[in-house]
């Protein structure tokens, strides 16, 4: 049975593996001439290698900001983060990012967007085609590699943006509510390749979405942040087995865990 | 076959200017009819026709046309590509703004052509002088052009870029050069423009050859007719110069 198969190939080592990316009591507050925003607020947890963990929270509460930190794109004004023990000052090659709106450049087409990473790290570009158009073919959109941005739809632009976060292969996947802008059919694709490609490749994902079945479909962790500033609020394992497929969404657990998760929104939402 | 709808817009397109041009020049006709206007005041349509005529069939303003051109274009692609590389600098090299900024607009308030006369005293009567005259104001345009195009690329990308390590001048390549196209081009369309005024006025001061030769010597032997045809040969390479750069506009910015 596939389910057996994969306890085998990944057996419960995810929590004894060791630390990818740690967030230790972080903090960031934006200055503008406006004012200060907080965005997060003393921010701790780890993803250890291998682990995909979600991260949930109302909008505005500072989970794209966390994605910025943790790429190194910003620094934090407290705490630290750690990539595999070394302290992130920097962008680094052995991560890839899936930006929350798809940041394609209009002047390329698609093929050439997706190879970005691939040539601004200077790689050889000619074995990143292949690669390129394999995952072109893995989020459907093979057909429109000599395609340019403004000729797809909001969907399928993201989707290219996927792509482009996965080519140069990260160690650590950083997604900012990937699948948001995709309908319901292609989301569902998506979470299930997202899901194998996670299991054969022995990624770490740092997971941000707004939904909650596709938090608990995909992960090993959900971490739920507070509203702005983000603090974290509940840290909730999930031991469904995997891989997980359409009749997991409909097993007790997942309804139970789901539901869980539901209700500390609601709760959140409801003034103290 | 064309479709309707572009038919249509063709039609658009070409009538109202025509029926304009058609207008003025029967006023103009009319204007110098016999026992009219004074000829040297203003030439009929039909001498300023004829000197045309004579002027580029004949071949006498063709070479003429031919040394403006020249030093037109090579005084433009200098000073464009000048622009834009020092726009590209300061852009890449933060300090360097403030070292070069103020000097650059001390330099843009001064009326370049009135340099022209000293230009020549240094570089003499030949093309060099009128090359230098054009570039030097063609350098300006181009070089705001680039260094506010550069900036306004949506940070959103640079911060794509930054993610997956590209250096600033991959950066620049990829993303500022392009983000600063539409704006280059804008200012091209205004630099084709100072390029020919440049030239001529370099031709008024001290030259032997262009189209502000011929129409500095008309003044002076009141050939009128003359005056006009180089006016108009102006004019039409202005025009074409003008519609060239659209044209590469449309093509190299196809996305905007
Ligand atoms: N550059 C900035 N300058 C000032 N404030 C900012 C900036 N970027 C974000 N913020 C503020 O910081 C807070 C957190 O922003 P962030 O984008 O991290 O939220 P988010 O959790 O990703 O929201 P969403 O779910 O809507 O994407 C927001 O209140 C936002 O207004
Ligand atoms: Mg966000």
């Amino acid at each position: 049975m596939a389910v057996a198969a994969y306890e085998q190939l990944r057996p419960t080592v995810v929590r004894a593996a060791p630390t990818h990316l740690e967030v230790a009591d972080v903090s960031l507050t934006y200055e503008s001439r406006r004012g200060r925003v907080p965005a997060l607020d003393r921010l701790s947890f780890d993803v250890a290698q291998g682990a995909f963990v979600s991260v949930l929270g109302p909008s505005g509460c500072g989970k794209s900001t966390l994605l910025k930190l943790a790429s190194g794109l910003l620094r934090p004004m407290a705490g630290r983060i750690r990539l595999a023990g070394e302290p992130v000052t920097a962008p680094r090659r052995d991560v890839g990012i899936v930006f929350q709106q798809p940041t394609l450049l209009p002047w390329k087409t698609v093929l050439e967007n997706v190879l970005v990473p691939i040539r601004a790290m200077g790689r050889d570009a000619s074995a990143g085609r292949e690669r390129a158009l394999e995952l072109l073919r893995l989020v459907k959109l093979e057909p429109f590699a000599a395609n340019y941005p403004h000729e797809l739809s909001g969907g399928m632009q993201q989707r290219v943006g996927i792509a482009r976060g996965l080519i140069h292969d990260p160690a650590l996947l950083l997604m900012d509510e990937p699948f948001a802008a995709l309908d319901a059919m292609t989301r569902e694709t998506m979470m299930d390749e997202l899901q194998r490609i996670w299991m054969s490749t022995g990624k770490s994902v740092l997971f941000i979405t707004h939904s909650i079945p596709e938090a608990v479909y995909l992960s090993d962790r959900i971490l739920v942040l507070s509203p702005r500033p983000g603090r974290l609020l509940h840290s909730v394992d999930v031991d469904l087995p995997r891989p997980r497929t359409i009749e997991t969404m409909a097993d007790p657990r997942f309804v139970a865990l789901a539901s869980r998760l539901r209700q500390a929104f609601v709760a959140m939402a409801e003034p103290a | 076959m064309m479709e309707p709808r572009h038919a249509l817009d063709v039609v658009k397109a070409v009538v109202p200017p025509l029926a304009t041009g058609v207008v003025i020049v029967a006023v103009w006709a009319w204007a110098t009819r016999p026992g009219g206007l004074d000829a040297f005041v203003l030439p009929s349509p039909m001498a300023v026709l004829r000197a045309l005529y004579q002027g580029w069939i004949g071949g006498t303003l063709l070479p003429h046309a031919l040394a403006t051109g020249k030093a037109a274009l090579g005084g433009l692609v200098i000073g464009a590509l000048a622009g834009l590389a020092s726009g590209a600098l300061i852009v890449l090299i933060r300090p360097l703004e403030y070292l070069m900024m103020p000097l650059v607009t001390a330099l843009q308030s001064v009326p370049k052509i009135a340099l022209a006369p000293l230009i020549i005293s240094y570089f003499g009567f030949g093309l060099e002088s009128k090359v230098f005259t054009v570039a030097l104001l063609c350098f300006f345009p181009l070089f705001v052009a680039a260094a506010t195009g550069m900036r306004a690329v949506d940070p959103r990308l640079l911060d794509m870029y930054r993610a997956f390590s590209a250096s600033p001048l991959h950066i620049l390549l990829h993303a500022r050069l392009p983000a600063a196209a539409p704006y280059v081009f804008g200012a091209l369309q205004i630099a084709v423009v100072l390029a020919l005024i440049g030239c001529v006025v370099s031709e008024f001061v001290a030259s032997t050859e262009g189209l502000g030769f011929i129409i500095k010597s008309g003044s002076g032997e009141l050939d009128i007719a003359g005056m006009f045809a180089a006016i108009l040969s102006l004019s039409a390479m202005g025009v074409a110069a003008g519609l060239l750069v659209k044209e590469a506009q449309r093509r190299i910015v196809f996305w905007s």
